[in-house]
């Protein structure tokens, strides 16, 4: 018989909640589908069996917090093809990066009685500050059906399409009224990459930025808005771009920058 | 043959749990020297970073601890921080929060069952491996999960990381159609899960182990709940106590191997939360077809009342019936409120709630000032406090087993491991096996990482 060569895929995780990983799994009419297009040799979360790299497609989860994990990541690219980060932590190094911004030796004190126990690095950061990343996707999750279409452009030898639009470009795809201008509402959704199907919006609440800045977003207008006209303090505009993504370079400049008074 | 003395098991990287964690065994002269379960998933701080948050960022902030059990994390935030505020939910409310929280044990349980824990009892490496042999079991617990899935999606806007959920209610409240339309999937579901608990049922089991000490709570508002949202916390070994005095009665102290902290009763040892300790104490509070399931269990000489954690999939199994049973009577019995959240006022205070996350008890505590400002935060995940039940427990089981072989050990040590479900994304997260052989056989890598 012919032997075809089935494309082998492999799933990483560092700092993370496992959330992301777990949409894979989450793709219940899909799962057994994809296991037949492609060969998961290395995805530790759900099996004991781990085939030897290279690896045509890694999909790495989680932000790098650990010396160990730095090198760790090195080692992983060496054996990768093509290297796709999903999710908030492995593109802007998640929420555990809020650490980015304190002191993390106060951090494990705070949370450890013995903090000469624990090693950490200063700052949570991106996959993409380490090694070069063939693609990344958006998200805290990622939307399943996303993946799969990188699941499926990486087979189809394509670039994955995944639209950069903003949130508000799918909230009225949906059809949802506009609850900034409605309801005064502070939303991210001008400034927010779109992905999740303008989710927030659609259940009365505003976005509140899980996939992260949209190209070239003006959060130093939107952020203008909220404090003069939707009763948004300073300490609040900065925590709004301080949460899943506040390491990605706009929300951290958005969030440092000075108050700005029309 | 020379001189035996010392022999250890390394498993480097724990596979299908949740998480980054490890076992090292070191045996000498065949007793077990030293037992270590490490949790190197790197620490993410969420205690310190919480600080000078607003007690309303707590749903959204701390469910992404964890991407299997989200639901549980929004739950515990948000009742404890109701409970600093001074704010009782209204009743609507609390049931569509245990409604939501069903689709979470659904899904949960179902992945754990069907495609992280089943394969050990089949003798296979994964789910996917399994579905080639075994397609009606895969295809089984991918329905089940699917239908978890849609409550949670329905109610919380997506199924990982749910975006509906805040400090005095939701944000926005379904219209009954929408829940209704759920009812078909979730009939299908509940045919499914009693075949899954029939199917699981026969599995290889192992022996029944001495018990430790179980710890679950016990539903006040209503006496013959099974316990999910509120309730006093009671132990196998007298303690009850009220979920404020939680601190009082238990405490969490920190080893040098582990990034999760290890949690035990003050002034007593490790004990055990989960899927085990709640079926012990309130197994005659399940639902109809879940207590009709047991009995035909009985019948075929199944003993669910030994402590038995190999038996854990079929309690597992138990509950998601449970589960689904009491999610489509919540929503047959459902009428919209006319308003989705009570009105807030931020204030200082502090407060406490523990909920029954799918794998165990989850405990928050809030302290705020004057704004409503975190001041400090405690967050006891339910693997800190099994960890050191589970090491106890592996010590049991390894008891004169030095002469097995190191693959043999390793599939016996991570399957007792996946017994309790282990979240170790929650615990800080990663399951590592060392097996270390000092008889001159030199510590080998169990698994293949």
């Amino acid at each position: 018989m012919p032997k075809v060569a089935v494309p082998k895929l492999a799933v990483w995780k560092f700092a993370s909640c496992d959330g992301c990983q777990l949409s894979l799994l989450d793709c219940e009419d899909e799962l057994l589908a994809i296991a037949g297009r492609i060969r998961i040799a290395h995805f530790p979360e759900a099996s004991r069996a781990v085939i030897r790299g290279p690896y045509d497609l890694s999909l790495v989860e989680g932000s790098i917090t650990t010396a160990l994990d730095a090198e760790r990541i090195l080692a992983i690219r060496r054996k990768s093809r093509h290297l796709v980060t999903i999710g908030a932590c492995a593109t802007a190094g998640g929420i555990q990066a809020l650490r980015n911004f304190a002191d993390v030796r106060e951090f494990t004190r705070i949370v450890y009685a013995h903090p000469e126990y624990i090693s950490t690095l200063s700052h949570s950061t991106g996959i993409a500050e380490h090694v070069a990343v063939d693609f990344e996707l958006r998200g805290c999750p990622i939307n399943k059906r996303q993946l799969l279409e990188v699941i499926l452009a990486f087979l189809q030898g394509r670039r994955a399409n995944i639209p950069e639009e903003s949130v508000c470009t799918e909230c009225k795809a949906r059809g949802t009224t506009c609850i900034a201008v409605t309801k005064s509402t502070a939303c991210m959704g001008p400034v927010t990459q779109s992905g999740c199907g303008a989710i927030c919006p659609a259940y009365d609440r505003g976005c509140y930025g899980c996939f992260g800045p949209k190209e070239r977003a003006n959060t130093a207008s939107i952020k203008q808005d909220w404090e003069t006209h939707k009763g948004v303090s300073a300490t609040q505009s900065q925590q709004i771009f301080r949460t899943f993504n506040a390491w990605a370079a706009p929300f951290r400049n958005a969030a440092e920058g000075p108050p700005e008074h029309g | 043959m020379a001189k035996r003395t010392t022999k250890i098991i390394k498993v480097n990287y724990l596979a299908r749990v949740e998480g980054e964690g490890a076992l090292t065994v070191r045996f000498r002269s065949g007793q077990i020297e030293d037992l270590q379960l490490k949790i190197f998933e790197p620490p993410r701080f969420f205690e310190a970073f919480l600080r000078g948050r607003s007690a309303v960022e707590v749903a959204d902030i701390t469910s992404r601890i964890c991407g299997i059990c989200p639901v549980a994390y929004q739950m515990s935030a948000v009742y404890a921080v109701e409970r600093a505020l001074g704010v009782t939910v209204e009743e609507p409310v609390a049931l569509l929060r245990q409604l939501l929280y069903c689709g979470e044990w659904i899904e949960s349980h179902a992945l754990h069952v069907y495609m992280l824990h089943a394969p050990d009892y089949l003798g296979y490496p994964d789910v996917v491996a399994m579905a080639k042999d075994h397609p009606r079991e895969v295809e089984r617990g991918l329905a089940i999960k699917k239908a978890g899935n849609a409550i949670v999606t329905v109610l919380g806007g997506r199924e990982i990381h749910p975006i509906n959920v805040r400090v005095g209610g939701f944000y926005r409240l379904p219209h009954k159609k929408e829940l209704d339309a759920l009812v078909d999937l979730l009939q299908h579901a509940l045919e499914a899960a009693c075949d899954g608990v029939r199917s699981v049922s026969t599995f290889p089991f192992t022996q029944a182990l001495a018990p430790p000490e179980l710890v679950a709570l016990q539903p006040m508002l209503s006496n013959d709940a099974y316990p999910m949202c509120e309730g006093r916390i009671m132990s196998s070994a007298a303690v009850s106590a009220d979920v404020a005095d939680f601190e009082q009665t238990f405490e969490e102290i920190q080893v040098p191997y582990s990034n999760a902290l290890h949690s035990i009763v003050k002034g007593g040892g490790a004990y055990l939360t989960g899927p085990l300790a709640r079926f012990h104490f309130h197994q005659s509070k399940l639902t109809q077809r879940a207590l009709d399931l047991i009995s035909e269990c009985s019948r075929h000489q199944l003993d669910l009342n030994q402590y038995n954690p190999s038996q854990s999939i079929v309690i597992r199994s138990l509950e998601i019936v449970h589960a689904l049973e009491t999610a489509i009577a919540a929503i047959k019995s459902y009428e919209r409120p006319d308003k989705p959240c009570k009105d807030i006022e931020l204030r200082s205070g502090t407060g406490m709630a523990a909920t029954e996350a799918p794998r165990g008890l989850l405990y928050h505590r809030y302290s705020l000032d004057d704004d409503g400002r975190i001041l400090d935060a405690k967050i006891v995940p339910p693997t800190s406090q099994n960890q050191r039940a589970i090491e106890e427990e592996l010590r049991m089981i390894l008891t004169g087993k030095a002469a097995m072989s190191k693959a043999a050990l390793s599939q016996l040590c991570e399957q007792a491991i996946r017994n309790h479900d282990p979240c170790i994304s929650c615990a800080t997260h990663f399951l590592k096996l060392t097996i270390e052989d000092l008889d001159g056989l030199s510590g080998v890598d169990a698994s293949a990482n």
